[in-house]
């Protein structure tokens, strides 16, 4: 006599929610997309690896349009997960699906800054701000959506710093810092002694090409203004 | 307990076996038990620095998969019987070792030895993290050049989230051995400043070894600098490295131009 329980299979499913970057184009898409080149060539593999959505709303487009912008992205090798504003019935089958109801930039739960994280426990609320005790490290990338991030050190060649808010540097900044990621055209950088690859606020950049020599080495704060990056020595 | 030391530098050709083979040697002749370990597999160096590619009959390979006992395959140095050399494979490739294999590996050297030193490939792939994994220091091996400098920044992001101490929430103990500093160029302007590269890393430093052919010469006989070229600048360098490495507080020297011919070639070209 044998007796077998078997353990019927489930078919489970549950909600989670990501952080995705959303990129906007706008019209002409073919001029947009050689601005999305040139933010390529000076960032390579930036977009690799990060969950991708693309938010067409208010743009006049014909499904042929959309079609294009999305081919082009595709040889960029930027993938997307999602569509924003959208007609459906551009949407075939070989295009990701239609997103609605998406809320502006959650605190994200799996920000790993690369030391000393600020211990977060689920009855406190998530923090404004994120500090870093040391340097950050090439090949480090800090990602802080939620607010500003402090750095009480270097920030190497080749590491990266993303903030939704303002980045202060309290050392040598030598990477990228690309500060106000959440639309935020008031955030700032500041920065003890500026040596940067990149600076970027709002999605507006400016590389170590376009920085003026007497900033070179000095105490520096970046700022948007009219949708340019501006930069001046701290007193 | 023994404690691990990976010697490592992200970028190759900085002197990493050099360094290692010097530094076990020199470790080994205070009356240390030491064993050294290559990791390059595929590319194996450490076996000819240490003069004993001759008697390799079992490598780290074959110890990590089970196929050799650690006491088959550990090869006593001729010279100095406290240091002993655990070979790498030169007919696999990296992905012949396992996470497993390593841990036990490096689980029993750490019972017999006093220091096990692991010389790490070049790269931050697989042969690298495996080098580090279980490291209690690090030697992080720089020439005054701006790439070196950026790969040892970034080998010690690595050494800061990738090994064990890191992922338990402990700190590797990280220093920075320059290698390869030449005096004359550095008085030139031609090469990082020590206060640079100092600045840009931001961890203690080992030790400042100059540019030698010393050194090339002991690495040819099959001698650690520090047995082959005993008096050397280099061997001086090493040894006190060695010794700040035991705790020992032991001031830097500064190479300095050498001959009145180095400082009169030096000005004449600059």
């Amino acid at each position: 006599m044998s007796e077998t329980t078997q353990q019927p299979y489930t078919f489970r499913f549950h909600g989670r929610s990501f952080l995705a970057l959303v990129l906007k184009p706008q019209m002409p898409t073919t001029e947009w997309l050689a601005e999305a080149d040139k933010w390529i060539a000076r960032s390579p593999g930036f977009f690799s690896g990060k969950p991708l959505v693309i938010d067409v709303t208010g743009l006049s487009l014909t499904k042929r349009d959309f079609e294009g912008l999305m081919s082009g992205l595709m040889i960029r090798d930027i993938r997307i997960l999602g569509v924003e504003g959208a007609d459906p019935s551009w949407l075939g089958t070989s295009l990701p699906p239609l997103l609605t109801r998406a809320t502006p930039a959650p605190p994200s739960e799996d920000v790993k800054p690369a030391c000393s994280p600020p211990p977060t426990s689920d009855t406190t609320p998530e923090p404004a701000s994120m500090l870093i005790e040391g340097p950050v490290r090439s090949g480090q990338s800090i990602l802080f959506p939620s607010g500003d991030v402090t750095v009480i050190g270097s920030v190497a060649s080749g590491a990266e710093i993303v903030a939704g808010g303002s980045i202060h540097v309290y050392g040598a900044l030598r990477g990228r810092a690309i500060a106000g990621f959440n639309e935020n055209p008031d955030a700032r950088i500041f920065c003890h002694r500026l040596e940067a690859e990149l600076l970027a606020i709002n999605g507006y950049y400016s590389t170590a090409e376009e920085l003026e020599p007497q900033l070179r080495q000095r105490s520096v704060q970046a700022w948007l203004e009219h949708d340019a990056v501006k930069l001046a020595t701290l007193a | 307990m023994g404690q691990v030391l990976v010697v490592t530098s992200g970028k190759g050709g900085v002197g990493k076996t050099t360094s290692t083979a010097a530094l076990g040697a020199a470790l080994a002749k205070n009356g240390k038990r030491v064993a050294v370990v290559d990791f390059d597999v595929g590319l194996r160096n450490l076996d000819l620095v240490m003069g004993a590619e001759r008697r390799v009959v079992y490598d780290f390979i074959n110890v990590a998969s089970g196929q050799a006992r650690l006491s088959q395959a550990l090869i006593r140095d001729k010279r100095i019987e406290t240091l002993y050399l655990l070979a790498a494979s030169q007919t696999r490739d990296k992905d012949a070792l396992t996470d497993d294999g390593v841990k036990r590996v490096i689980g029993e050297l750490r019972k017999s030895f006093d220091w096990v030193i692991c010389d790490s490939p070049a790269g931050i792939e697989r042969g690298a993290t495996l080098a580090m994994r279980h490291a209690d220091v690090a030697a992080v091996v720089t020439n005054p050049e701006i790439s070196s400098v950026r790969d040892s920044d970034r080998i010690i992001g690595l050494l800061d989230s990738k090994t064990c101490k890191a992922e338990s929430g402990e700190e590797v103990d990280k220093h920075l051995l320059l290698t390869r500093y030449d005096p004359v160029r550095a008085g030139r302007g031609e090469m990082l400043s020590l206060e640079d590269v100092l600045d840009i890393l931001s961890i203690p430093l080992l030790g400042i070894v100059p540019e030698s052919e010393d050194v090339l010469r002991s690495s040819n006989f099959g001698l650690p600098v520090t047995l082959g070229s005993a008096g050397s600048a280099a061997a001086n360098a090493y040894r006190d490295a060695a010794r700040r490495l035991e705790g020992e507080d032991v001031p830097v020297t500064i190479p300095k131009e050498g001959t009145l011919l180095n400082k009169l070639f030096g000005r004449r070209a600059a």
